[in-house]
Order: C-alpha cells, then structure tokens, then sequence
C-alpha cells in the first residue's frame, strides 16, 4: 500500500455528495458527485453563484459540516481516507494538513485576545508548540504574510482590514497545512488590498508548496490566481479544466455565460447577464440543472443528466494562440484536463 | 447640455468623538475631513462613476449633494438651484427629484413590506396620487420601467420571496415612481451574483439613455465604470485625483493611482496575468491628511516636490497619451 499512498494525490475529492435534511422528510442536496484533486504547489479555482455548493465542498474536505448535513464520498490526504472516520478522521488532519481561510475571517477575530495569541491557539491546541516556540512561530508566520512580527501583541481592532485578512491566512498557516481552502479571500476586501492579498496566495503556494482551493464567485480572481478551475452549478461540477482552455473554448454554456456577465476593463463586448435563476435544490432536479436557462437546450436534456467528460483532444490547443506572459504550473500527464458535463458539447462533437 | 447637477467645491467634515478624557483634557474637537473640495458636474442622459477605494468620500460626496450629512462648504446645484442654502423644508419637494439606491437589496428593503406597499410609500410621503386606483397606476409603471414584468406577479409578494437582482429592482422602482432627474446609486450591483449584475448595470443604462434622467454611480469595480460610464471620477482621500471620459481614463491613464488601480483590475482573460503596480498599505486616515499631495506616500512616482505642493485639478502638461478635452487631473507630475 506504500507504493499506492506515495502516488495518491494530495487531495482527493470524489463521488461527495452533500445534503441536509429539511422539515417535511424532503432533502436538499447541496454538492452532487463531486470529485476534483489537489497536488503541491497547484492552484485551484472553484467557481459559481451563490448556492451553487462551493463553500458546502470546501466545508466537507475540513469536516467542518454542521449537525443537520449528510455526507458521501471521498475525501482523501495523501491516500488516507477520511470520510468513514467522520469527526474522528478529520480532526487529525484539520489545521495540521487543511487549513482553511473563511469568508469574512477577518470579521471573525476575538476581540478581547491579541491577534499573537489567536495565531497561537491551533498551534497549542494541536500541539504543534507551545510556550516561546509558538511566540517565535507567530512572529515568523506574520513576517511571512507581511505584517510586523511586533504587531503579535496588538488587538483586532488595531488592525485594518488588510492586515486582519492576513493575520487569518498566519492563522490558517500555523500548523503547517499542505492544503490551503480559501473561501471568498478577498470579497469584502478593497481592490488594491484584493491585489495585496491574492498576490500573497499565489506566493505562499510557491513558496511553502500549498495546494490552494479558491472559491470564489469572480472568475477574474480566478483567472488571475489559478491554474485550474472548476465550475459549479446547482450542486455540480459542470466543467473543469485549466484556466486558460476555459477562457478561450469554454465547452459548457453556464461557463460561457459567466465569462459573458463578467466585464472586462479592456473588453468592448456588452457584458449580458445569465436569464433566469439556479434551480431550487429542495426539489428533485431531472436532466441537466442548467436546461431552464439554457440557449443551447435539446431533447436529451430534458430528462437526461448529463456527465463530466472528457473534451476531445483536438480543441485543447486552438489556432493562433499566443503563449501566456506568466508560465503555469508544468503540464500535467493526466490525459483528460478539460472535463465538460453537457449534451449540446458531446453532440457537436459527435458530429 | 444643460447640467442637471452641478457640485463646486464640496467640503464635508466630521468631527470625532470626543472621549470624556479627551474634554477633560480640552482636546480641541477633531476634524475629519471626509470631502475635501470636490467638483463635478452631470448632465441629464449622463452617468458618471465615482470609484475609489472605501474611505475616500465617495459615499459622503452622495450624502452631501442629498443633505443627508451636513456640508461645511461649496455648492451643490441641482437643476440650478443651491441647495446646500436651503432649509429642510424647502429641500423636501426638491428630494423628490433626486432619488438614491443602496448597495444592498437584502437591507433597504422593509421586509414586512409587499412590493406594492414598499414602491408605494415614496407617493404617499410627497402626497403624489389622490385615489388609490391613480397610485397603483403610477407603481405599476414604475415597475415596468425597472423591468419587473409583469408587475402583477411581484405586486403581492415580500422581499423574502424575490432573488437578488429582482429585490434591487424593487428598490429602483420605488426610486423611479417619483419620476427623479437624478438617481444616485452607491454600489449598486455589489452585492448581487455576477449573473445578475450585468441585468441590473443594464437597466440603469437604458434608463439614463431615456434621456430624462442623470445617474451618478458609486462603484469600486473599474470594468464596471469602464462598460457602463460616461465619464469616471477617481477619488482618493476626499479629492477627485481624476476625471474624464470614460474610454480616455481606462485608456490613457494620467494620474499614478489610476494607472495602479487599474494595473490590478483582475482581468477574466488568464493571458493577461501580470504583475501590476501593488500599492502597499492601505489608504491613510484622513484625520491626518499627507502634507503636499495626499497621494505621496503611497506614489510609486512622487518626487521632493511632491512632499510639498498639493496638486489642483487640471487638463495634464505632460501627457502619457493622448489626452482630450476635458480629462483633468491632480499630479504635479502628470
């Protein structure tokens, strides 16, 4: 089994389902069929309208689900399962190996306790450190996402919202995690202290070899910071590729769609907004989740859900493309990097 | 063109809080200087974007031109009339002219409001409609105009019951059935999903393109005022530090901050990855303004000179680009 734990990823996320239990005996299943993993050093964006799953995925690989969620599936460290363990299986390597940056975290600092000492209390509670090793490693994780060693002794309030966003990544960085879950890093956050920030992301997971999971709704976040992305809808992950293949040949038409409602600065093409709404996830969804709002709809899709595949090979490189300013992370081996879940997609293929 | 709405000037301060210690002490009282000699000028069919990051008096501006906080100087014209000379009273039948929508549908609305009571209430309060049947006419096409059709299937309902998007076109129909010449919008697609956005950003361009109405809009989001604008106002620390047509602003940046704020705009194309000029730290409080201009500190550019003299608003002398008429900004530099 030694050989298969050195070869598994870093993270593994496969077949999770996720659903709450609502009054009335009916359920609403928030994450379908998820599956997406994680190597050192990879950046990962997971992208979607509100309700689409995207922090319920985050919150199932910290383990952090509430009481009223059910979860199936994988989730997998470095080859360890640890979904059958449940609370047991996570709690080993939550902080330790997966950390996890909240929405809003900065909002979320005690404010009657130094922000040293909150960056101190995983370590203590882990047992990673203690005593003056942990004051030495709080002074060196603020140095390393920017922020005066000296500042350990000051109080949330003393701290802008800049600089409390980055005392929660110090946090989340405390133990040494491998995997870095961002959730929403930068939204309440002003546009320059966004650039600070998702400059400082992308050169931790350089640096200290993270794996990052972006969950964001702006996929100029994501274009700008990852190397992957996947899209959710409705509880799925309906297309998942590099970033750059996204962008330019985008197979789903939910993909599309949100490339189009998104304003470029330089862009002169009408930014159009997506028809309609997602589908309410208390209700049994029947054939694609995004059929209702799409112009590409046909007759399979109304009864028929569509499944990730692979985009064929032939489209990955495009004509007349030019190579990117910054280099990504080395190609990967994997055959099948763009995955689509579409009928129109497979059908124009097809033909 | 003639202006709708003119500002000269504007000066808006707040004083802080004095602490018990502090008047025992007699601290003399703070003064904030939120609004720090504005000007701008929009005409009916116009939008104009403020942008800039929070805290630079973006939001007060608005507030100041509407009398919600008290302004300590310069002029606000609306349709020509000063209206920073006037008593509440007076400016009461005025405010109906200028109407204001907030950034977040999920708190301005009253959530035990049906949406006819909720786009109603505006008439009520200015004593518009005599007869119920007259008010419910005028609410119905209002919520046309902000494209909730058909209306009969919103009018019942309460904000719990609406997306998004769907509740900030309530709030911009309850602006709209007063029929204002001025809309003045602080954010006001935020905090709405980025599929929404663009519905909403379109329907308050189709409405100021009626030609009847002037819409000055908050964002903090350049694409935005790039796609949507007229012209973009940049503001830092209570000054506008630019100003111009939309497309020559975005293009041909003058001023050191615009041209960092717009080298971090997270672009969807991943091609366009760069490294753009971050500005380290955050705006500084305005309660202790920078000497000279107030942008030094944080300048990737700024020179001796630059500790010393505050720069005026004026048309560039040595222009990056082509710069045309009417684009002004505050760089001594620049």
């Amino acid at each position: 089994m030694t050989a298969d734990l050195a070869t598994a990823p870093l993270l593994e996320v496969a077949g999770l389902h996720v659903w709450f239990e609502l009054p009335g005996g009916r359920e609403l299943h928030a994450v379908q069929d998820v599956a997406l993993t994680l190597e050192a050093g990879q950046r990962v964006g997971l992208v979607g309208e509100s309700g689409s799953g995207k922090t319920t995925t985050a919150l199932t690989i910290m383990g952090l689900l509430p009481s009223s969620a059910a979860a199936a599936g994988r989730v997998a460290v470095r080859g360890e399962d640890l979904m059958p363990g449940l609370e047991n299986g996570f709690r080993s390597h939550r902080w330790t190996d997966i950390a996890m940056v909240f929405q809003g975290a900065m909002n979320a600092f005690n404010p009657v306790r130094t922000v040293g000492w909150q960056i101190a209390e995983p370590m203590i509670a882990h047992g990673t450190a203690t005593g003056s090793a942990a004051k030495a490693r709080v002074a060196e994780l603020l140095e390393l996402v920017g922020i005066p060693a000296a500042a350990a002794t000051r109080y949330p309030h003393e701290f802008s919202g800049g600089m409390r966003q980055r005392a929660a990544i110090a946090m989340a960085l405390a133990c040494e995690p491998k995997i870095l879950l961002a959730d929403e890093p930068t939204t309440a956050l002003d546009v320059m202290v966004q650039a600070q920030i998702l400059d400082l992301l992308t050169r931790l997971c350089g640096d200290l070899g993270l794996a990052l999971l972006l969950v964001t709704h702006d996929l100029g976040v994501v274009a700008q910071t990852c190397d992957d992305v996947a899209v959710m809808y409705a509880g799925e992950i309906v297309e998942r590729g590099r970033i750059d293949a996204l962008f330019h040949d985008a197979e789903h038409p939910y993909t599309r769609a949100l490339f189009a409602a998104t304003p470029d600065l330089y862009g002169d093409e009408p930014v159009a907004s997506i028809p309609g709404s997602p589908p309410d996830l208390a209700r049994p969804v029947v054939g694609c989740a995004y059929r209702p709002r799409c112009p590409l709809a046909f007759a399979p899709c109304v009864d028929v859900r569509p499944v990730l595949a692979p985009v064929s090979a032939t489209t990955a490189t495009p004509p007349g493309t030019q190579p990117l300013t910054e280099p990504l992370t080395e190609p990967s081996t994997e055959p099948a990097r763009h995955l689509v879940a579409c009928h129109a997609a497979s059908s124009a293929r097809a033909t | 063109m003639t202006e709708l709405l003119v500002v000269e000037d504007l000066h808006t301060t707040y004083s802080s809080r004095r602490t018990m210690t502090d008047r025992l002490a007699r601290r003399p009282l703070e003064q904030v200087r939120a609004v720090d000699g504005v000007s701008l000028h929009v005409a009916k069919g116009e939008m104009l974007a403020l942008v800039g990051e929070s805290g630079c008096g973006k939001t007060t501006t608005l507030q100041s031109i509407l009398r919600m906080v008290p302004t300590a100087g310069g002029v606000v014209l609306i349709n020509g009339t000063d209206v920073t000379a006037l008593s509440a009273r007076q400016m009461r039948p005025l405010r109906r002219h200028v109407q204001m929508i907030y950034q977040d549908p999920y708190e301005s609305l009253d959530v035990r409001f049906r949406v006819r009571q909720t786009v109603e209430e505006p008439l009520l309060v200015h004593g518009i409609g005599a007869t119920k049947a007259e008010r419910l006419e005028l609410v119905r096409a209002a919520m046309v105009r902000a494209e909730l059709i058909p209306p009969e299937s919103y009018l019942e309902r309460y904000p719990h019951q609406l997306s998004g998007g769907q509740r900030q076109r309530v709030a911009i129909a309850a602006s709209l059935v007063l029929e204002p010449e001025l809309l003045l919008a602080d954010e006001p697609v935020s905090m709405l999903d980025v599929s929404v956005r663009a519905g909403v950003l379109s329907l308050l361009d189709r409405l100021r393109r009626g030609g009847t109405m002037g819409i000055v809009m908050i964002t903090h989001d350049l694409s935005t005022a790039a796609h949507f604008a007229d012209r973009i106002a940049v503001m830092y620390l209570g000054r506008i530090v630019e100003e111009g047509p939309a497309h020559d602003v975005i293009h041909h940046p003058q001023h050191p901050y615009t041209q960092a704020l717009l080298s971090i705009v997270p672009r969807p194309d991943p091609r366009e990855r760069s490294r753009g000029t971050i500005l380290t730290g955050e705006t500084p409080n305005p309660r202790n303004l920078p000497s000279g201009c107030r942008f030094h500190p944080r300048c990737p550019v700024a020179t001796d000179v630059c500790r010393v003299t505050d720069p005026a608003l004026a048309p560039p002398r040595h222009a990056q680009g082509p710069v045309v008429d009417g684009h002004v900004c505050a760089c001594l530099l620049a």
